[in-house]
């Protein structure tokens, strides 16, 4: 049981814990805005996590900087993907969801 | 829809850092396809993909000052023309339909190596065409079919 070993358990047990809030929000959540909420914010950490525990226990080759590289990708494009959508929906006039509204 | 730029500072500003890095990479797609997974479809998909990104951003107009129609129908045939041809120079120099080994008769490398040259050039061509034909698709159904002067529309 090397250092590597328990960092890339506890980055997965990470990873995985934050995918599973984010799939737990997009079922349970009333309204798109808090869907995307939820899923977008979440699943970025999660995808950084599990890929820097890939990347630890691959240790220092080119497979480990590849995967990196993945992680720096979804780090900017999933956040804009997130606010293009959520953009595009407050345009077309989807309403947020309010207790008001639900009555 | 697609005529006018989109005034989304983010969405801009990220598709014009990551443009040029998703296009190095499908370039790598391309070129390294026949020892790992990928190849002239696959980078060529990516490819297309950088330039339908454009288009969604930067509005039609300005994305076919980079990609307009008359070199996307150039580039798709170019791109059959490259595929086509070296299946054809190899049944010229002897040998059968895209039977590389053929091509050592001018490459002069060994059967082998003319072998890895020949499917190299065969995934350019596919990976140009496949390309192509993505913005074309890409363009004929974001217009409904028929693609508006761009002087008046």
């Amino acid at each position: 049981m090397t250092i590597a070993n328990v960092l890339t358990v506890a980055l997965l047990v990470i990873g995985c814990f934050f995918f599973l809030t984010g799939t737990i929000g997009l079922v349970r959540f009333p309204d798109f805005y808090a869907r995307m909420h939820a899923t977008g914010k979440s699943d970025t950490l999660a995808v950084f996590c599990c890929l820097l525990a890939l990347a630890i226990h691959h240790g220092l080759a080119l497979d480990s900087f590849k995967l990196l590289l993945i992680a720096v990708f979804v780090y900017v494009a999933n956040p804009t993907g997130t606010h293009a959508i959520c953009r595009a929906a407050f345009r077309a006039g989807v309403k947020p969801w309010t207790r008001k509204t639900n009555k | 829809m697609l005529s006018r730029e989109s005034d989304n500072l983010i969405v801009k500003t990220v598709v014009r850092i990551f443009v040029p890095f998703i296009q190095v990479y499908a370039l790598y797609v391309i070129a390294h396809g026949h020892y790992s997974p990928g190849g002239g479809f696959q980078g060529g998909v990516i490819l297309g993909a950088s330039i339908v990104l454009l288009f969604l951003a930067y509005g039609r107009r300005q994305a076919m000052r980079r990609m307009g129609e008359g070199l996307t129908a150039f580039m798709n045939s170019t791109g059959v023309f490259i595929y086509g041809g070296i299946g054809l120079l190899c049944l010229l120099l002897g040998g059968n339909l895209l039977d590389y080994a053929s091509l050592d008769r001018i490459l002069h490398v060994g059967a082998a190596q003319s072998r890895s040259l020949g499917i190299l050039g065969v995934e350019v061509g596919v990976g140009i065409a496949v390309m192509a034909a993505m913005i074309s698709i890409f363009l004929d159904i974001s217009t409904g079919g028929d693609l508006p002067d761009d002087d008046n529309d």
